[in-house]
């Protein structure tokens, strides 16, 4: 299964799967990080350890270390 | 008096209504135009308190702690959740969340102008149906919707929706109920924060949780989850959305791997150059003002006939210290903070994270951390307090620990003039530019020693693996300019004003005192500077710049002035704005250009202002922090100046 951090930019995907600590996954649900989901890579950073993705209508930032936390589906289209 | 508590997502508008309604009529500004504490104010007999911004009421922050304590303590009538039409599924959360808490919420849908241009509809009335409270819909930088919303706080009625949970939750719930006083369902709330206070309901939620993982149940996914279908439901009934997001120009630029670091580069340094020579004419006003009074003050008071001995410890120490710091120190900061108000009300600010973040996760710190070191240039006090939008515990430490390397616009002044007076030719064109240039060199020395230190602190003995790191990237806003620059400049008046008078005045005392008092013909001053000489020698400065980093401590606009008068003793502070003069006296007082650059990285490096103390103090409620604050950069600045010191000597 990918992994978030493999999600290339303007590509979309659905969340399936949020894989760590219990505090660190409760801040992601509440920022929308909710499996079924869908999600979509948006913006690199110049230092490209931090990506900006489109989640509910707002661009949200995490880190290539956090977002490999996250199992996706990628849309085929 | 009803009390109402402002809640919201950050960057929601929050704030912008909170000023709308309290004009003001407000106690507590916030300083750095984020709320990173309460505020409070009032229209007409409602107190409103203006909460931190939060994405949900399990804390993350320190700031969000404050608002997440403040809402469950429930010391207020009314809770007020603003939200944002554009993203409404998000802010949801956060007012289920309220209504599982209290039952007297009100919904303020905000900017609602924007989302109708962007062809976002949101049906008021559905969601008011649905969630069974008032909700209004408005735009609070136009004022609209303001009137309606304050008609619904004075005649409040609500039947709110109830939440239903899986069985096996609701059942947990049911155990909890007797114990706790809230609105029953907030229970839910109580089984996810980590850090309960009372120790039966913490051993109570501990053993729900276990059963409940034995059932193969997470809650935290359950009442996610249970929301989210909630959330969904509600958003299909009330909001039609045909608008597509799509990444801005200004984005693409600002973020662009070539172009992005470039510009903000640029931005600070055009927000430094308009702090530092936009400052120079009100400074000189200032100073011609206050000599003015002080010239009469001084006539008043010898005319009633009060001896000597009172009149001129209080004109040429508390008075000229006083007015001294007050005519340096406000207009750079009054300048400033208006202008990065302005970036951040833009939308800029997290940009700048975004950017910067890499350079901050391979020192293990957070990438906010360079948010708080551009507040620092405003004002490392400021800066510190600014840390509080760092999340985890370690990383906000080591951005209060460093914070002091970027040197405040107290600093500026001496700075520049050092450069200026030895490190540029007489005769050079360009003038402005070469020291322009020097000076980003310097606070570059001071950038590059906050990352080394934070990869130090983060190895040693503040130990840790960057924690989760989760940034919104808000659409761009136009600000509102005139608002924020009046605010700004109000707010800062009136804290510089009374920091001033607190710190200054027994500085001007002591100084006065110190250079005024004499054993065997030689001044207290130059007593203590001739016995500092050694020690200063050591590090390529002297006793006379010691003592004035020292008397500086409360100020660091006066170190320079206090090196001056400590020369030439005239007994109080003389003014430093005639360079050549100034580098004559220096010079006369054997100053090399081993000297000057000493004293540059000694500026940069050495124990922060006592205000900032304070506030460090404040901040991490620790004495052994403070020390170690106060410590480490006179550590840095000592050993460096021994250095170049010794190395100087090889030539």
């Amino acid at each position: 299964m990918y992994t978030l951090d493999n999600l290339k930019i303007n590509k979309k995907a659905i969340i399936k799967k949020i894989d760590c600590q219990k505090l660190v996954k409760t801040r992601l649900l509440d920022m929308g990080f909710i499996e079924g989901t869908e999600i979509q890579s948006m913006l690199d950073s110049p230092s490209k350890n931090i990506r900006a993705y489109l989640i509910k209508n707002t661009l949200i930032a995490l880190r290539n270390n956090d977002s490999k936390r996250i199992m996706i589906e990628v849309f085929n289209d | 008096m009803i009390k109402i508590a402002l809640i919201g997502n950050p960057n929601v508008g929050k704030s912008t209504l909170f000023n709308s309604l309290t004009g003001m009529h407000q106690h507590t500004g916030n300083w750095t135009g984020k709320t990173v504490g309460v505020a409070t104010g009032t229209y007409e007999d409602i107190l409103f308190y203006d909460l931190p911004g939060t994405y949900s009421l399990i804390p993350h922050s320190e700031e969000e702690k404050v608002t997440s304590e403040f809402v469950l303590r429930k010391d207020y009538d009314i809770a007020v959740v603003v939200c944002d039409a554009l993203c409404l599924e998000r802010n949801l959360n956060l007012v289920l969340q309220t209504l599982e808490v209290t039952d007297k919420v009100i919904m303020c849908v905000n900017l609602m102008d924007e989302a109708s241009k962007k062809n976002i509809k949101v049906d008021i009335d559905k969601l008011s149906n649905i969630l069974g409270i008032p909700v209004v819909g408005m735009s609070a930088i136009k004022n609209d919707g303001i009137n309606q919303l304050i008609s619904y706080i004075r005649n409040i009625n609500t039947n709110p929706i109830t939440i239903s949970y899986p069985k096996e939750i609701e059942e947990s719930i049911n155990i909890l109920k007797p114990y706790v006083n809230s609105r029953f369902e907030g229970i839910s709330l109580l089984l996810l924060l980590s850090d309960l206070k009372d120790p039966l309901i913490k051993e109570l939620v501990k053993q729900i949780k276990i059963d409940l993982k034995e059932k193969g149940i997470i809650i935290n996914d359950e009442i996610a989850n249970t929301k989210m279908y909630l959330i969904n439901d509600i958003i299909c009934q009330a909001v039609t959305n045909n608008k597509k997001y799509k990444i801005s120009k200004i984005d693409k630029i600002l973020t662009n791997k070539i172009t992005g670091i470039p510009i903000m580069i640029i931005m600070l340094m055009g927000i430094l150059y308009l702090s530092i020579v936009g400052a120079n004419y009100p400074s000189e006003w200032l100073f011609t003002f206050f000599n003015w009074l002080g010239n009469h003050l001084e006539h008043f008071l010898l005319n009633i006939h009060l001896p000597d001995w009172f009149v001129n410890p209080i004109i040429y120490g508390i008075y000229r210290v006083l007015t001294w710091v007050v005519a340096v120190m406000l207009p750079p900061m009054a300048i400033f903070f208006p202008l990065f108000t302005l970036l951040e009300d833009l939308g800029v600010l997290p940009r700048i994270a975004f950017n910067l973040d890499g350079y901050f996760s391979k020192s293990n710190a957070c990438g906010k951390q360079a948010l708080t070191m551009c507040m620092g240039f405003g004002c490392n006090a400021v800066g510190v307090t600014g840390t509080r939008i760092i999340d985890s515990p370690r990383e906000k430490l080591i951005a209060i620990l460093t914070n002091s390397f970027v040197p405040c616009n107290g600093r500026f002044p001496a700075l520049i003039s050092l450069l200026t007076m030895f490190f540029i030719g007489k005769n050079v064109i360009f003038k402005s530019l070469i020291s322009a240039l020097l000076l980003t060199g310097l606070i570059l020395i001071g950038i590059m020693m906050t990352l080394l230190v934070s990869k130090i602190l983060s190895k040693t003995i503040l130990k840790g693996v960057p924690s989760l790191f989760i940034l919104e990237l808000p659409p761009y806003r136009r600000p509102q300019i005139i608002k924020t620059i009046i605010r700004s400049i109000f707010d800062r008046t009136l804290n510089i004003l009374g920091r001033a008078v607190l710190i200054a005045a027994p500085t001007g005392l002591i100084i006065y005192l110190l250079t005024n008092i004499q054993i065997g013909n030689i001044s207290l001053l130059n007593h203590l500077s001739n016995f500092l000489d050694p020690f200063g020698k050591l590090i390529g400065l002297d006793g006379v710049i010691l003592v004035g980093f020292i008397l500086g401590i409360t100020a660091n606009e006066i170190v320079l002035p206090i090196i001056m008068m400590a020369y030439i003793s005239t007994g109080y502070l003389v003014d430093v704005s005639n360079l050549s003069y100034l580098k004559e006296v220096l010079v006369n007082n054997n100053w090399t250009i081993v000297t000057a650059l000493c004293t540059l990285i000694f500026i940069i490096f050495h124990f922060p202002c006592s205000t900032t103390l304070l506030t460090i103090k404040k901040e991490t409620g620790s004495v052994k922090w403070t020390l170690l604050s106060f410590f480490l950069p006179l550590f840095i600045g000592l050993t460096l100046c021994f250095f170049i010191s010794k190395i100087s000597l090889l030539f």
